[in-house]
């Protein structure tokens, strides 16, 4: 097996920990990748100090963009949304611990895309979340 | 701007060496003399390369595929859009429409720009030195819509006449769309001002760029103007391949030119969805090693920097229009040295231009003869036909003597 699909990975797209929806939720976001279809939804939960107490994601897609969104959902529990925004494509990479190449980084951004589009609007995307 | 040979930074004995068809002999001991630039450019080694490396190693179509040839396709291509942007300080890569030329660009403007922002009774302001490119797309929009062309006339001097424009901006026109380079008439146009009276006249502005981005720094910023369109085979790039730049809000109201793949984010039986800039106006698989080679001749020009190519041609086009002058029975078209770019115009006694350029061609000299794709700036001086010389940064002094010479020989075969 490649390395490029790392135990990680395959483990998180095969077990993943985060998946399901929120039911109330204070923000839920979906989006699709239109190359290939991939979608994902995240909804969060939040307390009055805007930090993230639940989350969750539920959609479709390759291992890739399924893995991430997992690890991205679950790392974002415990954080305020100003430090959402703070999130940048390298912190995608740095926990899917692969190299990427510009089509398999819109699959590993997708989720990401969603969380910041969820949380501030499409309007404040950066520039490489443009999928 | 200094205009002698001395006093340039550029190495044109290893810029020649790049250039393998400046070898070439036309005839058995007659080399070739290449002064037909403004038609288009020759290609150095390292554009040629690049597109035979693609074929060789990287043939894949770009944006979708996820294999190795198709990822790194898409980054070559993407990378060529993003070294243009910079060429001509762009803020972004998503303001670089690749097309097939810059009357392809042209013809985008007039189709979905146009069309989408221009009804009957509106006015589009043109010059009378536009190449066909500029003129026809209008013209044909002109019958479609009814909107009214005007032209600002030229000096004797062949530049643009800037009364007439202050008094045609007065009807105030919808679109001023003019040349930075007369490819006939050699003459730099003053963008930069032209555009600013323009947007204070309401009018948005398109910049035929084919002849001068090529030659000369241009900053879109700087000059800020709405629209700017050039071909890549003009500057040491491919054929079948152009760029349309344009501000961000005018190209994101733009409906799409053609429909297809790429140009879509998905589909469905009931409509589409369009894609983001630039790809909205990019229908189908484009010509995917033409682009990559254009950004390997852009690497080469912004690597002799633009300012020595630009001093380095009006020092030949100085000295050719001395050497031309002292020839009996010559007359050249445009402006003095200073105020144009390398295309010299001209038209010797009554001797047929076809003539001059097949007798000159004899000697292995290649120039343009004809009306050069300007019809209207031919009639402005009452004649039917010039013959052009047009230089690049490999063309030396030398072979500006070996025309004068041609040109004494055309007038001995004449009489």
């Amino acid at each position: 097996m490649d390395d490029f699909y790392r135990e990680l990975i395959i483990d998180r797209y095969k077990n993943p920990q985060m998946r399901g929806e929120l039911d109330p939720h204070d923000y839920s976001y979906e989006d699709d990748n239109p190359l290939c279809g991939d979608e994902i939804r995240i909804d969060l939960r939040v307390d009055d100090d805007s930090r993230i107490t639940e989350a969750a994601f539920t959609g479709k897609g390759c291992a890739i963009s399924l893995a991430s969104a997992d690890l991205l959902v679950e790392s974002i529990v415990g954080k305020t949304l100003d430090e959402i925004k703070t999130l940048s494509k390298d912190d995608i990479i740095e926990m899917l611990g692969i190299e990427l190449g510009p089509v398999r980084l819109k699959c590993a951004l997708l989720s990401l895309k969603v969380l910041k589009a969820g949380v501030y609007g499409l309007d404040e995307l950066e520039e490489e979340l443009m999928i | 701007m200094d205009l002698s040979f001395e006093s340039t930074t550029l190495d044109i004995p290893a810029i020649r060496r790049d250039f393998p068809i400046l070898e070439r002999e036309t005839a058995p001991g007659v080399q070739l003399v290449y002064l037909d630039n403004a038609a288009t450019s020759q290609k150095p080694v390292q554009v040629i390369e690049s597109m035979d490396f693609y074929y060789r190693q990287m043939n894949a179509n770009i944006h979708r595929g996820i294999h190795c040839l198709a990822e790194e396709a898409t980054v070559a291509y993407e990378d060529a859009r993003k070294k243009i942007a910079s060429f001509i300080g762009a803020e972004s890569w998503r303001q670089i429409v690749f097309t097939r030329n810059t009357t392809e660009s042209l013809n985008l403007l007039a189709y979905s720009w146009g069309r989408a922002n221009l009804k009957a009774g509106d006015r589009i302001l043109l010059t009378e030195m536009e190449h066909h490119s500029n003129i026809v797309p209008w013209q044909m929009l002109a019958s479609e819509v009814g909107v009214t062309l005007d032209f600002v006339t030229l000096t004797d001097q062949g530049k643009l006449d800037q009364e007439s424009y202050a008094t045609l901006l007065e009807r105030e026109p919808k679109l001023v769309s003019f040349t930075q380079m007369s490819n006939m008439l050699g003459t730099i146009t003053p963008v930069a001002e032209m555009t600013e009276q323009a947007h204070r006249a309401g009018a948005v502005v398109i910049i035929d760029a084919a002849q001068s981005v090529p030659h000369m720094p241009v900053d879109v910023q700087e000059l800020g103007v709405d629209f700017m369109v050039f071909s890549a085979h003009k500057m040491l790039g491919p054929t079948g391949i152009g760029i349309l730049y344009g501000r961000k809000e005018l190209l994101q109201e733009m409906p799409p030119f053609l429909g297809g793949g790429d140009m879509i984010k998905r589909v469905q039986l009931g409509g589409f969805t369009m894609n983001d800039l630039p790809y909205k106006f990019e229908a189908g698989t484009p010509a995917i090693a033409e682009g990559i080679g254009f950004g390997e001749a852009v690497d080469y020009l912004a690597n002799l920097g633009m300012e020595a190519v630009h001093q380095y041609e009006q020092a030949l086009t100085a000295y050719a229009l001395e050497r031309l002058e002292e020839v009996p029975g010559i007359q050249v078209y445009g402006p003095e040295a200073e105020d144009k770019g390398g295309v010299l115009s001209f038209i010797y006694d009554d001797i047929h231009t076809h003539d001059v350029a097949h007798i000159l061609d004899s000697f292995g000299i290649a120039i343009r003869a004809g009306h050069h794709c300007a019809q209207p700036a031919h009639q402005h001086f009452d004649i039917d036909a010039t013959s052009r010389a047009s230089f690049y940064i490999y063309n030396v002094k030398e072979e500006v003597d070996q025309l004068i010479e041609g040109l004494y020989k055309v007038k001995e075969i004449f009489g």
